[in-house]
């Protein structure tokens, strides 16, 4: 019998070589108690969370803990059901109308998580005989859309305009165009020029996605992200976002203007053959998106923060993701993964968390 | 373009990727023979695009694993 599990070998090895050296397991963190949204005790140490997607701190925000809470008393635990059969609560269609509300838009549809969201959408959006043109550097949630879609894969250089535009011309005519892009890439923490992104796939017919889960909340005008901070969100077919990092706690969701995006609720089977989010947690989600649309204090003051960490940094003569700040995230980038890891363990030591990414990029193959 | 201009072209292509100076024949592998990982794929894989115009997306790479296949694909996507 063939070992089904040999080919996970390497890896198994690479993770002994690490643990032997003596570092602590990067992947075995246990928060113990959780006594804010910055603050943790971890492996018997008080720390400091540094890196989390807490962006705004809600997770702890009296108004949706009371929300939260309320929900659990009112409607009980869980749905038990998907969306399309027993398991669109009143809270469920309370969020959709606060996303909304929040991005300014015609239509919303909530997921279980930001990875289904972005698996369903890009999935059942781009069929057979279209074409999805795709930052290199894209989220895995994307990658696995595109791989459980019929449609041809055409992926580019990170941020390269030009390199996009090519391949969009080369498509043959009359072919479906998706063109799939994120406001903030979360490995070097770098945003998109999605201005001029944008142009070129609007001139070349195609349709615009745009996964801004690490930017929700924080960059823009009024935190709907990168594309309305560079003022094209209009141009913007599909916007992907996440409950789990600035709204705290977790779901995904995609918004649009498309006249037919209804339609979705019934095709799309990442969304109709998953049980549908808790009614605490759509009352949650609801009650933060609707205070983050007032949350420009919030905003500042993060900017703040990211530009002192950044400037900080970059002082001691680390070698940072991008030369100026550009997000909420600053990427360390380290010459090599053991060095990364005693890194990783000596700041949780000293009572600092950060995320620690084995692998640079989250890309198949 | 036939067969033997296109591999012509391909060799050319693919000789700043072949550090190791690795003898090439059609039945060399990507993956295992020449080493590519995932950057060299993607930056090849363009070089190759830009080179004969056309797009291999990757649903069309991983059919491909050594280099007689990378050349029968791009003369039949050249048409």
């Amino acid at each position: 019998m063939t070992d089904l599990f040999s080919k996970f070998d390497p890896l198994i090895e690479m993770r002994a070589n690490l643990l032997a050296s003596g570092v602590e397991d990067p992947f075995g963190l246990v928060m113990e108690r959780v006594i804010s949204p910055t603050v943790a005790v971890c492996n018997g140490r008080e720390t400091i969370l540094l890196g989390t997607y807490n962006y705004m701190g809600m997770t702890f925000d009296p108004d949706v803990i009371s929300a939260g809470k309320q929900a659990l008393d009112d409607f009980g635990a869980g749905t038990t059901g998907s969306r399309v059969l027993n398991g669109t609560y009143a809270g469920h269609r309370a969020v959709e109308d606060a996303l909304k509300d929040f991005y300014g838009m015609d239509h919303a549809m909530v997921f279980s998580t930001g990875y289904q969201a972005n698996l369903g959408i890009i999935s059942t959006v781009a069929g057979k005989g279209d074409y999805i043109v795709l930052d290199i550097d894209s989220h895995a949630s994307i990658w696995d859309g595109c791989k459980m879609g019929d449609a041809e894969v055409v992926p580019f250089k990170h941020n390269d305009i030009e390199a996009m535009e090519k391949r969009l011309k080369r498509i043959p005519e009359g072919a479906g165009k998706l063109v799939v892009l994120e406001g903030v890439y979360s490995m070097l923490g770098d945003i998109a020029p999605l201005k001029e992104m944008i142009k070129v796939a609007k001139d070349n017919g195609a349709m615009v996605l745009v996964d801004e889960a690490h930017s929700m909340g924080f960059i823009g005008p009024n935190g709907r992200g990168v594309a309305e901070d560079q003022g094209v969100l209009d141009q913007v077919d599909f916007v992907i976002g996440t409950f789990s990092k600035s709204v705290g706690t977790v779901g995904g969701f995609c918004v649009s203007n498309h006249p037919k995006f209804e339609i979705l609720r019934l095709v799309c089977r990442p969304y109709v053959f998953t049980a549908s989010l808790p009614p605490s947690v759509v009352a949650t989600a609801s009650t933060s998106i609707r205070k983050l649309m007032h949350a420009g204090n919030k905003r500042a003051h993060l900017w703040e923060n990211s530009r002192t960490l950044h400037k900080g940094l970059r002082d001691k003569g680390f070698q940072l993701g991008t030369e100026e700040p550009q997000s909420a995230i600053i990427a360390v980038i380290m010459p090599d993964l053991e060095r990364g890891a005693a890194m990783w363990e000596a700041l949780l030591h000293e009572g600092l968390y950060v995320t620690s990414p084995a692998r640079p990029r989250p890309r198949p193959g | 373009m036939d067969r033997a201009e296109t591999a012509a072209k391909i060799a050319a292509l693919i000789e700043p990727f072949n550090k190791k100076g690795v003898a090439i024949t059609d039945a060399s592998t990507f993956a295992g023979d020449l080493e590519f990982d995932s950057l060299t794929v993607m930056d090849f894989v363009a070089a190759i695009e830009d080179e004969f115009d056309i797009i291999i997306s990757m649903n069309q790479q991983a059919e491909i694993e050594n280099y007689g296949q990378l050349i029968d694909a791009v003369v039949k996507l050249q048409g």
